[in-house]
């Protein structure tokens, strides 16, 4: 990790500030998860993580090791692109999950099954 | 060339991929990649996924430029009802829109970005009705996400048409 220290002053400002801004923002969506009282709610909470977290954490990693190796790097974008593409998905599924549950209990305040368009009636 | 790269663009990204990943463009990789890209091609083409054919590169660009601006600010907004706390708990709910997107993969796409969005979540598409379930964490402008999600889906229509 020596060689950490041959950053110059200014890129290590930033990738400090990135650093903890991501990592600040990741932390806010875990507390939301515990603080949010129902599921739905709670699906809310982690996309903050994969969001701004992750670019921004990335983007740290980009300047910082594109400065030290004088070079362009981009491959903390695939990180980006994939965490991006990935967690909805997952996060979809959940929520279908959550709500076919809820239907099935009868559970209040979830909306029920929508009908489908009613036929006229031939008698 | 449709019967070697069924799928050019999907055939383009993995190449990109792949030379990313390697972060080399030496042309052992080239060649690599090019193998995998043309293989994964052919391997999709099995998996016969509906073909759409996005147009306007330009308009594309403006509408990921608003998506990320969007996903900017909601996160912002999201934070702050986190901090916020106990004091004054989320008014969370549901919404329903109706939409008018045909295309299989626009609607991906528009289910992708509502849920990467913090503070909206798809939940559920009624194919027959055409409506959409979402909820939404900030129940306060009910008129705001309607409109967004309209905006979404205009633009989407008219890349997508």
């Amino acid at each position: 990790m020596s060689h950490l220290t041959d950053l110059p002053v200014w890129a290590a400002i930033l990738v400090c500030g990135l650093t903890l801004l991501g990592a600040a923002i990741t932390l806010i969506g875990s507390v939301g998860l515990l603080r949010f009282t129902s599921f739905y709610e709670r699906l809310h909470a982690p996309t903050l993580a994969t969001s701004g977290g992750v670019i921004l954490i990335c983007a740290a990693s980009i300047i910082c090791f594109a400065v030290l190796q004088s070079r362009w790097v981009f491959h903390e974008i695939l990180i980006i692109v994939f965490v991006l593409v990935t967690t909805p998905v997952t996060l979809m599924l959940l929520g279908q999950a959550a709500l076919y549950r809820d239907r099935v209990k009868e559970k209040r305040g979830v909306p029920l099954k929508q009908r489908p368009p009613r036929e006229e009636p031939t008698e | 060339m449709r019967t070697w790269f069924p799928y050019p663009l999907l055939s383009i990204a993995l190449l990109l991929i792949w030379l990313l990943l390697n972060q080399s463009v030496a042309p052992g990789t080239f060649v690599m990649g090019t193998i995998l890209a043309t293989g994964l091609g052919w391997v999709t083409l099995k998996l016969s996924p509906v073909r759409s054919h996005p147009r306007r590169i330009l308009l594309t660009l403006r509408f990921g430029f608003a998506v990320a601006l969007d996903i900017i600010r909601s996160n912002l907004a999201v934070i702050a009802v986190i901090l916020r706390g106990r004091r004054r708990p989320p008014s969370s709910g549901f919404l329903t829109v109706d939409l008018d997107i045909d295309d299989e993969n626009a609607l991906a796409l528009l289910a992708c970005i509502l849920t990467a969005t913090p503070g909206t979540a798809w939940l559920e598409y009624d194919r027959r009705r055409k409506s959409l379930l979402f909820h939404v964490l900030d129940m306060e402008n009910e008129r705001v996400w309607i409109d967004t999600v309209k905006r979404y889906e205009a633009a989407l229509k008219e890349i997508f048409g």
